[in-house]
């Protein structure tokens, strides 16, 4: 395809689909002139020309991507694509309405003013460099060396470990002792004895205090070689298990939403322990073996050459085996792991909805489910053991075979008078020991895939970049005013795109009610002002400067949330209400008790403010629960408050006690209020109605009553008293009264 | 042969379906709906409008009239996305995330995985995977895949 002389390229998007969804190269181009497109459908270029009427628009569903280039009066063409490419799709779509509009009026749009990253458009913050959305994508997997990557974690006890593997080097050594003197005890003490001659006392007590002497030595050596690991080991564990906490608490909710409660705390709570005891064990265990095969193919070469050569043979024979199998056991332990989380995940799902099960009455399918999750892990570790049940009998057998050829090669040369009886009866001493510390090290094969596994879930929690990132530079904001605006924000829940393009400002002190049906996006837009997600598009100010760039934490404290299913923490009430400011005084706590209108049902309680609640404590109704997450609110006095279905699941009389806690709350706060019953919020300054994620109406009740659009049909079907919920959610089933709806 | 639906379907200039109900109220750009996309694809079909209200049941593509039929059949084929894994090529790690080479029935393509626990198990053995950008591939029978993608495939389950 040749361009015109002055054409100039302006954009253009790689398509990875076809007209049927194919996977297929293709492309498409904005020019100065027209727009080009190429398709794997297509033989040659196709063309348009900018003219009045058309239209370039971008849609997307299921992961797929659209372009249709419309005129007024018909679809001229259609393209789809993966979602990979959206950001892109959306430059061409916004290079072309800009091209279109010079082309027609002679005017260039403004661009906006705000630093773009060149990847993906996402606007750059001041003194941001790379762009968060694009440096939060990470595609490399893990180092397969993950246990390594422990090393992080024992820096700090170094000096510990290095005391720890001398005492190894010195106990082996003493362990060693022994055997080697078996070899004088059998050849001046026992065999001349064997041909007439007397035993002589001082000799073998020489010999047999040697004996003595070594076991004591190395049971001393021991001890503390032991205890100073295990020391060491616990406190690395403990390390990796607050270091993973820690982090884990920071990622955004978005994983958590992503990942199940029994899976992660299996990862931190039995991972870990596992981790732990690999090392003060297994690891130990297995650095003394090494030491102890080095020492003693040392002390067998300095007595026999040959004979330690033949010892020496199966080795690398069983060497050889434990590779093979090593590979096939990581997997199979990899699984065993998975489908262990999978039997907790039962659990925890079952456990906290317990009043469901039985209300249900389906403790019996519920327990089935235990079953098979536990008849899968059966089956799986069944397969795993097939393998490994095969190894140590392996290992034995080998071992046997390897002290057959000792016997019979030691005998051939005790019969050729090169060695005596003591040298043969040393070597088997030592092999058998030996080979005892070769089928102990087989193990290590299976326990450091373990380990690793472990290790390898863990660091993928580590690793993990939270999806709301701590700014680099950041900017911190000494005292918030309360201004929030939201400059075209889109957001997407993967692929599922929530809301798109909504732009509001609210002043500070500006009491704002959000309403629309359920499944509008009204949480979601929350969930983004608290930035419990970023946006996928636009961005959102507070006094003006991007929340992105504010620290997090920093920026949560001036928000108080109140959600409709209020949490509290195990223990007092007073704790859960001084729970965003613990070193709040008695007096600010029962104040805030008050104002929330809970101080009065807390008295009634028998402990007071020290009644334990949360799981395992008091029970609570709802309303009282709420009441106590709004002086939790007001505690803190955040200049921004949200109140995210505050009084939706009480009943009407405690809605009024709540309403009352919350106009004390409300006062002179920016305030965001969703709320189910329309009526509540009266008092809102303005109203801001949301449909299918995008701004429909907004302005006073008042104003959008008189609209008589969709505020109006809202509140005419609540006046009507009917539960806009069900009239939405009732499935017609019946084709022939499709016509007669609202 | 049902009665004809009480509706009229037909596809304007825009490529859009339109919908005309007893009521002659024509709805633009009327989208059919699978509710069991996977485990009952034929069964259950919903017109729906764009603001998501549902129009018309389909209780089964078979009981529309021909012309109908192909018009569902054609937008549905136009909108459904979900790729069917025959062949996985190669994997370049088995620790996520990592990028599976895999042959479908619409193609070949690659996939970033980006947990395991992006691989839902249906109703066994069906498995669905999500890849980072949101599609979904679907594995209708992991047990029917040839050895070596069963290989792959296990290090992940
Ligand atoms: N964590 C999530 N993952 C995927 N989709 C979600 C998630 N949370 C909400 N949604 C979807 O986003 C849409 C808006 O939800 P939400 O903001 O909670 O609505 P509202 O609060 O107005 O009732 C809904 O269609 C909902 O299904
Ligand atoms: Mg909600």
């Amino acid at each position: 395809m040749a361009l015109a002389e002055d054409e100039r390229l302006l954009a253009w998007l790689a398509i990875d689909l076809d007209a049927s969804l194919r996977f297929a190269p293709g492309m498409i181009i904005v020019t100065s002139e027209r727009l080009l497109a190429m398709s794997a459908d297509d033989t040659q270029w196709q063309a348009w020309n900018y003219r009045r009427g058309l239209t370039l628009a971008r849609r997307d569903h299921a992961g797929v991507g659209t372009l249709e280039l419309c005129d007024a009066s018909s679809l001229l063409g259609h393209w789809r694509y993966t979602l990979g490419s959206d950001v892109a799709a959306g430059r061409l779509v916004d290079h072309f309405a800009r091209q279109l509009s010079f082309r027609l009026t002679g005017e260039i749009p403004a661009v906006s003013a705000l630093a773009l990253c060149p990847n993906c458009e996402t606007p750059l913050l001041a003194g941001q460099e790379e762009c968060p959305v694009c440096s939060k994508e990470i595609h490399e997997p893990p180092s397969t060396w993950t246990l390594l990557r422990l090393g992080r974690f024992a820096r700090p006890y170094r000096g510990q470990l290095l005391a720890g593997f001398l005492l190894s080097l010195l106990t082996t050594a003493a362990t060693l002792v022994a055997p080697y003197l078996t070899m004088p005890l059998m050849d001046n003490v026992l065999i001349p004895y064997q041909n007439g001659k007397a035993i002589d006392p001082g000799l073998v007590a020489l010999y047999l205090s040697g004996l003595l002497g070594s076991s004591l030595v190395a049971w001393v050596l021991g001890w503390g070689r032991t205890y100073i690991l295990a020391l060491v080991s616990e406190r690395i564990g403990a390390d990796l298990r607050t270091t993973t906490y820690e982090h884990l608490l920071k990622l955004s909710q978005e994983y958590f939403g992503g990942k199940r409660t029994g899976d992660l705390m299996a990862r931190i709570g039995s991972e870990t322990d596992r981790i732990n005891i690999f090392i003060s064990l297994h690891l130990l265990d297995f650095a003394t073996d090494v030491l102890m095969i080095v020492m003693t193919t040392a002390i067998l070469v300095s007595i026999d050459p040959w004979l330690a050569a033949v010892t020496l043979l199966p080795l690398p024979i069983i060497a050889w085996l434990i590779h093979v199998v090593r590979e096939r056991l990581r997997t199979g332990f990899e699984r065993v792991d998975r489908v262990w989380a999978e039997v907790t995940n039962v659990l925890a799902d079952t456990i906290p909805g317990i009043r469901v099960v039985k209300a249900f009455a389906q403790e019996q399918r519920e327990a089935a489910r235990f079953r098979a999750a536990n008849a899968h892990n059966l089956d799986v570790n069944d397969r795993v053991n097939k393998v490994w049940s095969l190894f140590s009998p392996t290992v034995t057998l080998l071992t046997e075979l390897g002290l057959l050829i000792v016997w019979a090669f030691g005998i051939w040369q005790i019969a050729k008078d090169q060695i005596t009886v003591g040298v043969l009866t040393a070597f088997l001493a030592y092999i058998s020991r030996f080979y005892l510390r070769l089928d102990s090290m087989s193990r290590i094969v299976s326990v450091t895939q373990k380990a690793a596994a472990g290790a390898k879930r863990i660091f993928d929690i580590l690793d993990h970049v939270s999806s709301v990132p701590e700014p680099i530079n950041p900017v911190h904001l000494p005292s918030v005013s309360g201004r929030i605006e939201l400059r075209s924000v889109g957001f997407r829940y993967g692929t599922r795109s929530v809301t798109r393009d909504i732009s509001i400002v609210i002043e500070p002190g500006e009491m704002v009610g959000l309403v629309g049906h359920s499944g509008s996006g009204k949480s979601t837009l929350v969930n983004l002002i608290s930035r419990f997600y970023d946006v996928t598009e636009g961005a959102i100010l507070i006094d003006g400067v991007d929340v992105r760039s504010i620290p997090v934490a920093e920026y949560r404290k001036n928000i108080g949330l109140v959600l409709q299913e209020p949490f509290l923490f195990f223990g007092t009430i007073a704790e859960n209400i001084a729970y965003g400011r613990p070193t709040a005084t008695r007096c600010e706590i029962i104040a805030a008790a008050r104002a929330a209108h809970a101080h009065e049902f807390i008295l009634r309680l028998p402990h007071g403010y020290d009644s334990l609640v949360g799981e395992r404590g008091q029970a609570l109704s709802g309303g009282e629960r709420q009441r106590i997450s709004i002086a939790r609110a007001l505690l803190i006095d955040p200049p921004i408050l949200i109140l995210d279905e505050a009084t939706s699941s009480v009943d009407t009389t405690t809605e009024k006690e709540i309403q009352k806690a919350l106009d004390n709350l409300v006062r002179g706060r920016t305030t965001i209020a969703i709320a189910h019953r329309l009526s509540t919020l009266r008092d809102a300054n303005r109203l801001v109605v949301l449909d299918r994620g995008r701004i429909v109406e907004a302005g006073s009740h008042d104003e959008l009553m008189a609209r008589e659009g969709h505020y109006y049909r809202l509140y005419q079907a609540q006046a009507r008293n009917v539960d806009t919920e069900d009239q939405l959610h009732t499935l017609r089933v019946d084709p022939k009264d499709e016509g007669d709806r609202e | 042969m049902m009665d004809p639906p009480p509706y009229r379907l037909c596809r304007n200039a825009f490529g859009r379906l339109e919908c005309t109900g007893t009521d002659g109220e024509v709805h633009e750009g009327v989208v059919p709906v699978r509710a069991f996309p996977i485990t009952a694809p034929e069964h259950g079909i919903a017109l729906v409008d764009p603001h998501g209200r549902e129009l018309a049941w389909i209780d089964q593509l078979s009981d529309l009239p021909d012309d109908f039929r192909i018009l569902v059949e054609t937008e549905l084929a136009r909108r459904e996305f979900m790729p069917e894994i025959r062949r996985i090529v190669s994997v370049s790690s088995f620790a996520t995330p990592s990028t599976w080479e895999v042959q479908t029935d619409r193609g070949s393509a690659h996939l970033i995985l980006k947990g395991e626990e992006d691989i839902r198990r249906l109703t066994a053995p069906a498995l669905l995977i999500a890849d980072s950008h949101g599609i979904h591939y679907l594995i209708r029978d992991r047990h029917a895949l040839d050895q070596q993608s069963r290989r792959f495939l296990d290090r992940f389950l």
